[in-house]
C-alpha cells in the first residue's frame, strides 16, 4: 500500500470525457442545460487547480502568518456563504455568521492540531491545519445555514404565538425557547445522520482521498473518525452560537421581539 | 397627560401611567406623544379608523414594541427591562388573533404556569370549569385539540388562559373582530364576567371598531387618529 498512481493531465482530461454523458442527456432531453455543464467542468478543474498551486506555495513558504492569512480568509468567505444562503435578513446578520463560523471553526481546529495531533511540526503545519479547518468550516457553514434559516423561519411563522408568551409575561428566552430548540436541532441532524451511516452507506472523500493516495485504510480511518467528531463539535458550537446571537440581535433587553427587523 | 386629563380616575393613583409615548416609521408619526392612565375600575374603549394608531397604542402600553420617546409606569415606577415580563404578567395583552401551542385546550390554559413569571400560581380545573359552565359550554371542551376549534372556541380559549392568570388590567386588541356574533357576546360575556369578580380593582383598554361593542363594554371612550389621541372626546357613558 504505498505510493500512489501519479495522474498525468490527459488521464484527468480522459476523466473528464464523462461529462459528454451528462451533456448528451442534456441534449436529449432538450434540458438547455449544456453551457452550465461546461461552466461547471471549467470551473471545478481551474479553481481545484488554482487552489492546487497556493496550497503548493503555502506548503513550501511553511510560514504561521501565510497560514493564518489562508485561514482566515477561508473562514470570512464561509462565514459570508452562510448568511448568504439565508432567505430572510436582518441587521447583522453577516457580523454573527462570521463570528459563529470563526469561533467554533477555530477553537476546534486548534484543539485538534495542539491537542489531537500534538506530534505536528510547527503547530501550524499547513499539511495539516489548512485541510482540517476547510473540511470543518465546510459541514460548520451548513449547520450554521441551516440553524440561522429554521430560527428565523420559525420566528416568522410562529410570530403571534412568541407574541402571545411575551404578553402573558414570558421572557424573551422564554418565548424564544422553542424556535431555538427547533432550529438547533434541525442544524445538527444533517452531521448526526452522516455519522450515523458513515462507512456503511458512504465512504467520506477525504478517507477515499487517504487510501487512494496510499495510506493503510485503518490509518485513513482513524483521521475520518477525528475528522467527523470535529466536525460534529464545531457544527453544534456553530450552530448555537449563530442562533442565540441572533436571538440577541431579534429580542430586546426589555423582552420585545423586534419582528420588524427581519426582512 | 393633556389628552384625558378630563377623564376622572376611581382610584387614588393610576395603575398603568403612559407618558408621552412617541413612535416614528421614519418621518411618519405613528403615535403622537400620548399619555393616559388606566385605574382599577377603568373600562376603557379606543376607537378610530384603521391604521390611526389604535393597536399600536394598546401594544405600545403592553411594552410589545419600542417606543421612541415617553415611558409607561405601573404603580408609580418606570417599567424596563427585567422587571417587564412581571409587568406583563399583571397586564396582559390579547391580539386579533388567538395564538395557542399545539395541544388540547387544557394543555394551552396550564402553559402560562411554566412561566418564571406566573410559577407562584397554579392551573386552577374547578376555576375554569365554573368560567366555562357560566358560558354555557362542558368541561369536555378542555379535552378538545386547538385544531378542531372555531375561531370563537380559540379566542375564548386564549382569553380564558389571559383572565385565569388573574392579571389587573387586559388590553384587549380587537378580540372580536373576526367572530360571528355568538361567539362575540360569549366573549364579552367572559370578559364581563371576570370584571364583575373586582370591579374595582381590575380594568380594561378594549380596542374597537365597533361603535356599539364600545358602548356595550366601556364605560369610557377615547378617539385615535393619525397617532394622536383626540381630545375631550372621551366620554362617561354609564
Amino acid at each position: 500500500m504505498n505510493g500512489y498512481v501519479e495522474l498525468t493531465n490527459g488521464q484527468v482530461a480522459l476523466a473528464g470525457l464523462l461529462i459528454l454523458f451528462n451533456g448528451a442527456i442534456s441534449i436529449g432531453l432538450r434540458l438547455q442545460m449544456e453551457p452550465s455543464l461546461l461552466l461547471a467542468s471549467v470551473r471545478t478543474t481551474v479553481q481545484l487547480l488554482l487552489v492546487g498551486l497556493v496550497l503548493e506555495w503555502v506548503f513550501r513558504l511553511e510560514r504561521w502568518y501565510v497560514v493564518l492569512a489562508i485561514g482566515a480568509m477561508m473562514t470570512l468567505i464561509a462565514g459570508l456563504t452562510a448568511a448568504g444562503r439565508n432567505q430572510r435578513r436582518y441587521p447583522g446578520i453577516w457580523l454573527n455568521t462570521v463570528i459563529s463560523i470563526w469561533a467554533s471553526a477555530w477553537i476546534v481546529t486548534s484543539f485538534a492540531l495542539l491537542a489531537v495531533m500534538r506530534d505536528t511540526e510547527p503547530w501550524y503545519d499547513p499539511q495539516y491545519a489548512i485541510p482540517l479547518l476547510g473540511m470543518v468550516l465546510g459541514n460548520t457553514l451548513n449547520g450554521i445555514s441551516v440553524g440561522l434559516n429554521t430560527f428565523t423561519e420559525a420566528l416568522v411563522t410562529r410570530r403571534d404565538q412568541v407574541e402571545a408568551q411575551l404578553a402573558m409575561g414570558a421572557s424573551r428566552w422564554e418565548a424564544a425557547l422553542a424556535p431555538i430548540q427547533h432550529a438547533v436541532r434541525t442544524g445538527m441532524i444533517p452531521i448526526i445522520n452522516s455519522m450515523m451511516i458513515v462507512g456503511i452507506v458512504s465512504l467520506p472523500g477525504m478517507m477515499t482521498g487517504q487510501i487512494l493516495a496510499g495510506m493503510a485504510p485503518v490509518e485513513a480511518v482513524k483521521y475520518q473518525v477525528v475528522i467527523m467528531f470535529l466536525v460534529a463539535s464545531a457544527t453544534s458550537l456553530g450552530t448555537v452560537s449563530v442562533v442565540l446571537l441572533s436571538f440577541l440581535r431579534l429580542f430586546s433587553n426589555d423582552h420585545q421581539f423586534l419582528h420588524g427587523k427581519i426582512k | 397627560m393633556k389628552n384625558t386629563k378630563a377623564m376622572r380616575h376611581s382610584g387614588p393613583s393610576a395603575e398603568l401611567e403612559a407618558k408621552g409615548l412617541h413612535r416614528l416609521a421614519g418621518e411618519r408619526v405613528l403615535l403622537d406623544n400620548i399619555s393616559l392612565s388606566v385605574h382599577g375600575g377603568d373600562r376603557i374603549a379606543i376607537v378610530g379608523p384603521t391604521g390611526s394608531g389604535k393597536s399600536l397604542l394598546l401594544r405600545s402600553l403592553a411594552m410589545l414594541d419600542p417606543i421612541d420617546a415617553g415611558e409607561v409606569q405601573w404603580r408609580g415606577e418606570s417599567v424596563h427591562g427585567r422587571d417587564i415580563p412581571r409587568f406583563r404578567s399583571q397586564v396582559i395583552y390579547l391580539q386579533q388573533r388567538p395564538a395557542l401551542v399545539e395541544g388540547t385546550v387544557e394543555e394551552n390554559l396550564r402553559q402560562p404556569y411554566f412561566l418564571r413569571a406566573h410559577r407562584d400560581k397554579h392551573f386552577d380545573r374547578e376555576r375554569v370549569s365554573r368560567l366555562l359552565s357560566s358560558l354555557g359550554r362542558g368541561d369536555s371542551f378542555l379535552s378538545q385539540h386547538q385544531r378542531d376549534l372555531s375561531g370563537g372556541e380559540s379566542q375564548l380559549t386564549a382569553l380564558l388562559r389571559a383572565v385565569q392568570l388573574d392579571p389587573a388590567i387586559l388590553l384587549l386588541d380587537e378580540p372580536t373582530a373576526a367572530l360571528d356574533s355568538d361567539s362575540t357576546a360569549m366573549v364579552e360575556r367572559l370578559v364581563i364576567d371576570w370584571l364583575s369578580e373586582m370591579p374595582s380593582d381590575r380594568a380594561t383598554v378594549w380596542v374597537t371598531h365597533d361603535d356599539e361593542q364600545s358602548r356595550r363594554i366601556s364605560n369610557a371612550m377615547l378617539q385615535i387618529h393619525d397617532g394622536k389621541l383626540s381630545k375631550d372626546v372621551h366620554e362617561r357613558i354609564r
